[in-house]
């Protein structure tokens, strides 16, 4: 860093993962930190880990994160003099760079005229072209008419994407296989676009088929220079979105990449652009043909990658940069292993990928050397449905592609996630696909591997139940007070066991399995689904046992939630949730009489029902008068009034049944 | 403490042989249990089920806190006599974290009449609930007396309910749920109990039956109106709550169990209660099913008490009665084993112990096999009555919590001294090779043969060898068939036979229990005869 810093207190304008990522460099540089918070994130870990935080306010993110004003009266509050914006929210808002320079702010970031020019993705094509990045056919529409839609598709070739010029994240995006579906495509995007950006511009683009998205990670100074970290490849998508990202591509050699990465820097160069950003590219892995995509003007989600394998610090540098420090272009040799990234998110791909959000029961990772974990959740965080549903992000380095895919997928299965549905099965399923490790993805990977989305459970059911049980047992005895040295439902005759039924929890519509069990030792004798299994157990503590099902030994974790929840981690991947069947009914007002009796004798004064009226428990039925007082009778359930026995004026006695309830 | 050695090596041959007998003694009892367990059978079982209730067992387990022991006694009530009614489970179970009596009618038996035996059996649980303060609670669906032996029921029946009435007197709690149908005597259990809980349109509690109502004063009625649980809790007041079904009936019991507040009046477990160093398997190898056969008792102390840890009481004297302290699951206990007949000098020294205990306060287990005082003139002349009475002076005396463990021979003044059931243990066990009586079967048949061939000397007849030898044969095999552990057991002379295995954790349960009640000594005895 130069000696004359121009800053030192860093606001992040961002929540979640990569505020905390931001953090951790800015301490090492002996910045002060401030980070901001919205009321969902009152108690996310990235309020306790900057030096001061400020809360902004308001739940949704327009409330919060990407209000400019509650940001910048923040930074002036504790003195921050530069914003490092993360990604998302802000960090490509050109308007909020504009702003923090008119603060006399730094925006650790690119300059507004850069953020805008690339934020225009027809735009950033045009200027991509003019500096001799290979780019795809394309047509922006700029009427309303089908008809020159269908000519401005006719000319860019079919299949293509229908795109939005202000879009990101896969919005306002359709694919156009023939040219009857071009209206329909072009309305919807618009729709789309206008509700998501505010922006309807729409551009078609030719669509190739099987290609890889390749991106190129490029960084330049205030020097006029411009470097690049190589590239990482993010083919692995689902409704482009991306799933598992990689540095480097299993399909791009040494000469292609300096030739992406010149073409990469000569755009920078054109743009003069200034920070970290990265070039986006289809790749045709037949030919090694690339065409320039777009170009996001911040730090990627995925930039983890790119630092394990060239040993670099990227939030350094941009904090570097930032400070008018000059890049050196690294050392193309200084490319080391191989790095793979997948992001949890809080949602559920066999149905679609639909978010669930919700309280994070409990979030537990084990550290193993070469596995690295970016998570802004800890146990007890609720995921709302106002932001991302992102987790946490894993990264594993190894010597080889196969090594680290291998390690991520047991780093993942070895998570303890509970709670929330989440994409792990599906990650570890990935990762542990012949075709995934043979390196054959494009970006139709998973459409073509529909079985990865609705991975098989791993859920080994006689173990994780007998897991479930002989925990709850131990946890029980040990707690039996004077009777606790006997063995578990010891008795002197002989003894079947148990009674009990569990229902899984975490597999949707499960039935309830009805079981008998008996621990003799270390033996758990277990009947379910109509077979006798004998368990062996060994180490059964109050939070794990090892079981043995079929002479297979394997730890289970186990997890007792407030008596109600059982959460079963096993050592091989396998995780499930079980809830134990109530021994006795709720507790309710079981003397309550079912019909509507007189407590007193008196006189009928108003009858409120009739035969066949629907009524609620404690609802009135009849009002009588005794003793110059009124009474009422009221139903002792829910039901149907089955006959009214009494007439008003009527004199009763005391426990006459005055209403019947079918 | 000293840890006790073994000396027995169970793969010897003997040792196996020993096994093997006592494993098919276990089998045959197993086979009776299961009769027990069995009930009324499955076609009732199936009857009983198809009305939407539970089976004795199943209210037991889930009366019982999950996973918890449960110590059922005097199982095998009854099953000696093929006339008798054997039906409904009783024992110490924990309800709410507290050690209750509970008992269960069985209603798959003859609707849960109880017989004759089942009397006895109520009999003894509530002295057991009464003396160590155990909380009562029953599980009520009964059709009374069983009619056809009511002769043997009448009379001494009536005590149950001055029992249950007893025991809230003496400060413990009493309840009673009721499932079904508890007529005439069975009505009484709720009236006495201090809580009574009432499953609607199941429990009809009555005098008289609607039938009896007719004949008596010719009024119709049905079980509903005439003792249903809604009426009982509306209008007579006998139901104190009123449960939607079984399980909500059994859910409130739990509930009123939790309400007491009940609290141990012992002074608790100190000892460490860790395992014993020698394997309780080899129990098996210690209960020969032919009791000529001498077994070390220390070799059964080292499987059951804590850390097989034991200190003996003047190992050098009188050592056929081997004395010392130890525990078992932390509680600690002076014990008295035999190992071998009882002279002169292991009653003194039997009695001089249990005065230790008393004074100590420490309660005492006995540990039973015995086949009685030494006799012959040297004996008489060094005074073994006088000395045989001074034990049973003191075993009688006793106020010290007694629990006595028969494993072998339990013959003779033996069976007193040793604090047999007469002198009010407050638990007595059996392992399956126990035997009971005044003798054995031979001595018995061999003392009956000369007396009878003295008499005939005396009037000067001729002896009929051929049916001496009948006779001997006869009264050998009844008197061995009304000693065995399963007849003892049958006849209430013990609370349970136990596989020896079983030994450590039933003895634990009992001494549990015990806890529940004050251990207290005493130091009036009557005058012992120097």
């Amino acid at each position: 860093m130069p000696t004359n810093p121009t800053f030192s207190t860093v606001l992040v304008a961002n929540r979640g993962e990569i505020a905390r990522r931001v953090f951790r460099t800015a301490k090492a540089l002996g910045l002060r930190t401030v980070a901001v918070y919205s009321e969902p994130d009152a108690d996310a870990p990235h309020v306790r880990e900057a030096d001061v935080a400020v809360a902004l306010g308001g739940s949704t993110s327009a409330e919060s994160y990407l209000d400019v004003a509650k940001i910048l009266e923040a930074a002036r509050k504790t003195g921050a003099d530069a914003v490092h914006p993360g990604y998302g929210f802000l960090s490509e808002n050109a308007g909020f760079a504009e702003a923090c320079a008119q603060a006399g702010i730094v925006f650790v970031g690119p300059s507004p005229d850069s953020i805008r020019k690339m934020g225009i993705k027809h735009e950033a094509k045009a200027i991509a072209k003019a500096a001799g990045v290979p780019v795809l056919p394309d047509a922006l529409l700029t009427t309303d008419e089908p008809d020159d839609w269908r000519k401005a598709g006719e000319g860019v070739g079919f299949p293509l994407l229908v795109k939005a010029s202000a879009g990101g994240g896969g919005k306002g995006m359709r694919l156009v296989s023939a040219v009857d579906e071009l209206e329909n495509a072009v309305s919807g995007a618009r729709r789309e676009a206008t509700a998501a950006f505010g922006d309807g511009t729409v551009f078609l683009e030719r669509y190739l088929t099987a290609s890889r998205h390749i991106e190129i990670q490029v960084f330049g100074d205030s020097h006029g220079n411009a470097v690049f970290y190589g590239e990482r490849e993010c083919s692995v998508q689902r409704r482009h979105q991306k799933v598992v990202e990689e540095a480097p591509s299993p399909v791009v050699g040494a000469a292609v990449r300096a030739r992406m990465g010149e073409v990469a820097c000569a755009l920078v160069r054109e743009l003069g652009y200034v920070g970290a950003g990265t070039v986006e590219f289809l790749f045709d892995d037949t030919d090694d043909s690339y065409y320039f995509l777009e170009m996001n003007t911040r730090l990627q989600v995925e930039h983890p990658v790119t630092e394990e394998v060239w040993g670099q610090d990227l939030v350094r540098k941009q904090f570097e940069v930032a400070n008018g420090a000059e890049l050196t272009a690294p050392d193309p040799e200084g490319l080391h292993g191989h790095a793979i990234e997948v992001r949890i998110y809080a949602e559920d791909p066999a149905r679609k990928y639909i978010p669930s959000p919700g309280t994070l029961a409990l979030y537990e990772h084990t550290d193993v050397p070469g596995i690295r974990y970016e998570d802004g959740v800890r146990s007890g965080s609720v995921v709302s449905h106002y932001y991302d549903p992102m987790l946490a992000k894993v990264i594993a380095t190894g010597a080889s592609r196969t090594e680290a895919a291998l390690k991520l997928a047991s780093a993942l299965a070895g998570m303890r996630i509970q709670g929330l549905k989440t994409n792990r099965d599906q990650l570890v399923a990935i990762l542990r696909d012949p075709d995934f490790l043979a390196g054959t993805t494009r970006t139709d990977f998973l459409d073509l591997h529909p079985a990865l989305s609705a991975p098989e459970d791993r859920v080994d059911v006689t173990a994780h139940l007998a897991a479930a049980i002989a925990v709850s047992v131990h946890r029980r005895r040990t707690a039996g007070g004077a009777t606790a040295f006997a063995p578990a439902g010891w008795r002197l005759l002989p003894y079947d066991g148990a009674n009990a039924a569990w229902t899984r929890q975490d597999v949707r519509r499960a039935p309830e399995t009805p079981v008998t069990y008996r621990l003799d030792g270390s033996t758990l004798y277990l009947i379910h689904g109509g077979a006798e299994y004998e368990v062996s157990l060994k180490d059964l503590g109050p939070e794990s046992v090892r079981v043995a099902v079929d002479g297979v030994d394997r730890l289970c974790r186990v997890r007792v939630a407030d008596d109600t929840v059982v959460w079963v981690d096993d050592s091989d991947g396998g995780h499930s949730a079980w809830k134990p069947t109530p021994r006795f009914p709720e507790d309710a007002d079981a003397s309550a009489a079912d019909d509507g009796a007189a407590e007193v004798p008196g006189t009928v004064v108003a009858i409120a029902v009739a035969a066949g009226d629907r009524v609620r428990s404690g609802q009135v039925l009849v009002t009588m008068e005794a003793m110059k007082m009124e009474h009422q009778v009221k139903a002792g359930r829910d039901g149907v009034v089955a006959s009214v026995d009494c007439a008003v004026g009527q004199f009763v006695d005391a426990h006459q049944i005055l209403v019947t309830l079918a | 403490m000293p840890v006790l050695r073994s000396q027995l090596d169970p793969s010897s041959e003997a040792a196996r042989a020993d096994r093997e007998a006592v494993l098919a003694a276990l089998q045959r009892i197993r086979e009776l249990q299961q009769k027990v367990l069995a009930g009324g059978g499955e076609k009732y079982a199936e009857r009983h089920r198809s009305r939407g209730k539970l089976l004795a067992r199943e209210r037991l387990d889930l009366l019982l806190d999950e996973d918890s022991p449960f110590l059922e006694l005097a199982a095998l009530a009854g099953t000696h006599d093929p006339t008798e009614t054997v039906g409904g489970v009783s024992g110490i179970g924990t309800v709410s974290g507290v050690e209750c009596m509970i008992g269960a009618n069985d209603p798959t038996v003859k609707g849960g009449a109880v017989g004759p035996s089942g009397v006895a059996k109520q009999l003894r649980m509530l002295e057991i609930a009464e003396r160590n303060r155990l909380p009562l609670i029953s599980l009520t669906e009964s059709a009374g007396a069983d009619l056809p032996r009511q002769a043997d029921i009448f009379v001494p029946g009536g005590a149950s309910f001055k029992g249950i009435s007893r025991l809230s007197a003496a400060g413990i709690p009493t309840l009673s749920i009721v499932f079904g149908s508890s007529t005439a005597g069975g009505a009484y259990v709720p009236g006495m109990s201090e809580f009574t809980v009432m499953v609607k349109n199941q429990a009809a509690v009555y005098l008289g039956g609607p039938p009896l109502v007719k004949m008596a004063i010719n009024e119709d009625t049905d079980d509903e109106t005439l003792g249903g649980a809604d009426m009982h809790a509306r209008v007579s007041g006998l139901a104190d709550y009123l449960a939607r079904d079984e399980r909500d009936a059994i859910r409130i019991g739990r509930q009123i169990v939790a309400d007491l507040r009940w609290r141990k009046a012992g002074p608790g477990p100190t000892e460490n209660p860790d395992e014993p160093v020698h394997a309780a398997e080899d129990l098996l190898a210690l209960a020969p099913m032919d009791l000529r056969r001498p077994v070390e008792v220390r070799e059964i102390l080292a499987r059951v008490l804590d850390g097989s840890r034991f200190s003996e009481f003047k190992p050098l004297y009188g050592t056929t009665l081997v004395c010392g302290w130890g525990s078992i699951h932390g509680y600690p206990v002076g014990i008295l084993a035999n190992n071998g007949i009882l002279f002169s000098e292991e009653a003194n020294k039997g009695a001089h112990f249990i005065q230790l205990a008393n004074a100590r306060e420490v309660p005492l287990l006995f540990v039973q096999n015995i086949t009685g005082f030494m006799v012959g003139s040297r004996y008489e002349r060094g005074g073994i009555i006088k000395d045989g009475s001074k034990l049973i002076n003191a075993v009688s005396n006793s106020q010290v919590p007694h629990v006595t463990l028969m494993v072998g021979a339990s013959y003779g003044a033996g069976n007193y001294g040793m604090s047999g059931r007469a002198y009010d243990p407050r638990f007595v066990f059996t392992w399956p090779n126990h035997r009971i009586a005044v003798m054995g079967g031979r001595e018995l048949a061999g003392v009956m043969s000369i007396v009878q061939r003295q008499k005939a000397e005396k009037a000067g007849q001729p002896y009929d060898e051929d049916a001496d030898a009948q006779t001997r044969e006869f009264i050998e095999a009844m008197v061995d068939g009304q000693s065995d552990a399963v007849y003892a057991s049958g006849r209430l002379w013990d609370d349970g036979v136990i596989d020896p295995r079983q030994s450590r954790t039933v003895l634990g349960l009992a001494l549990s229990a015990i806890d529940s009640g004050p251990v207290a000594g005493t130091r009036a005895f009557a005058p012992f005869r120097m």
